[in-house]
């Protein structure tokens, strides 16, 4: 709504035991972020 | 109506059904109220209701209560609808006894924004003033004016389903009942349909202007903490400093703590020195929890609150696969 990057806040559920989905999850949202770069939006002295 | 309302505080304080009666008077300027705490019949002539009545007075039974000088065991307070569904919030969340409060309903009209006539004034001092019916009429040392009421209405009052006090004791006059409103969430619509950048301007350029006053938590009705988390140092929640982002922070952590509890009366966008657009986000948090909880703050006072009850089939769509 304030317009933070959608990729930037992802939720989920994993289980404690669902180890490869816990990687792979992460894998896509890191990369997703890597995508779109550092945070300017909401970052104090971050030029925008 | 004010003679009705007038006889029935003056019956119920001559029956000691209650101690005091928070009400309205007229204030000093033009097209202004003030509080009026009624102990004794001879004052219940000042009492007025109209347009001008914008203070949220239910504060006075919660945050403000020292400030009325003593404890009373039975207040009676005159209501407007958004009034009475902070009540309802007080009672759902345990701050009152509905018991020790005698609610008496007025039918609203909704009221004046003072930060509208204002600018139709281009803020030039206003010495007479007269409401009737559909128009406020202006007049100043050097201009005359006619203004139709619903251009200086609040954005609360204009888009109100429920101008009548949903739970009271008394009513008097007539009741406009629940008013048939299909756009209210337009603008939180509009906005949200923008992109992530442009929403990202928005509200950088809005809320660059807060100067951290707080004046919007100090009247909102909901805001009862006796603490709250903007002034704790330990720990300190948020950065204090009047930068975009720390004041981004508070106002989002306040929505979230009205979120479900607030009633749009709109005193936060009148109290503001700056005229932030702080109705947006409310109304964003409301109809999202309107969405997914199908609940209305203040309404029932059966009810439990939104932000503590759970219900198995509520949407989860926001967690990913």
């Amino acid at each position: 709504m304030i317009g933070i990057e959608p990729e930037r806040v992802q939720f989920s559920w994993i289980s404690a035991g669902e180890g490869e989905r816990f990687a792979n999850i992460i894998e896509k949202i890191t990369n997703e972020v890597k995508k779109i770069g550092p945070a300017t939006r909401l970052v104090k002295g971050a030029k925008q | 109506m004010i003679q009705n309302l007038r006889m029935e505080v003056k019956k119920l304080l001559k029956d000691k059904k209650v101690d005091i009666v928070l009400g309205w008077e007229k204030g000093s300027l033009p097209l202004s109220s003030t509080p009026l705490f009624i102990h004794e019949e001879e004052d219940v002539d000042r009492l007025i209701f109209d347009e001008t009545c914008r203070n949220n007075l239910t504060t006075y039974l919660t945050k403000d209560k020292r400030k009325l000088g003593k404890t009373y065991d039975k207040i009676g307070i005159i209501v407007k609808g958004c009034d009475a569904r902070s009540i309802v919030l007080y009672s759902i969340e345990q701050q009152i006894k509905k018991e020790n409060v005698v609610i008496i309903g007025v039918p609203c009209n909704g009221v004046l924004e003072k930060k509208k006539i204002l600018r139709k004034t281009e803020n030039k001092e206003i010495l007479e003033s007269k409401i009737d019916g559909k128009n406020v009429h202006l007049k100043g040392r050097d201009f005359d004016m006619i203004i139709p009421l619903n251009e200086v209405l609040c954005d609360s009052c204009l888009t109100c389903r429920y101008p009548d006090a949903p739970v009271h004791d008394i009513f008097i006059g007539k009741p406009r009942k629940e008013v048939d409103i299909k756009d209210e969430y337009k603008n939180v619509i509009d906005f949200e349909k923008k992109s992530s950048e442009e929403r990202w301007e928005y509200i950088k350029e809005e809320y660059s202007k807060c100067l951290r006053c707080y004046a919007c938590r100090n009247v909102c009705p909901a805001c009862y903490c006796n603490e709250c988390f903007v002034d704790q140092n330990d720990p300190q929640w948020i950065g204090k400093t009047p930068e975009v982002t720390d004041t981004i922070i508070f106002h989002l952590i306040r929505n979230l703590h009205v979120a479900g509890r607030c009633v749009d009366c709109g005193a936060c966008v009148s109290a503001c020195p700056v005229d932030l657009d702080l109705r947006i986000m409310n109304k964003k948090v409301e109809k999202e929890v309107k969405e997914r909880f199908d609940y209305t703050a203040g309404l029932d006072i059966n009810e439990k609150p939104a932000m503590a009850s759970y219900c198995e089939n509520e949407k989860q769509d926001f967690i990913m696969g």
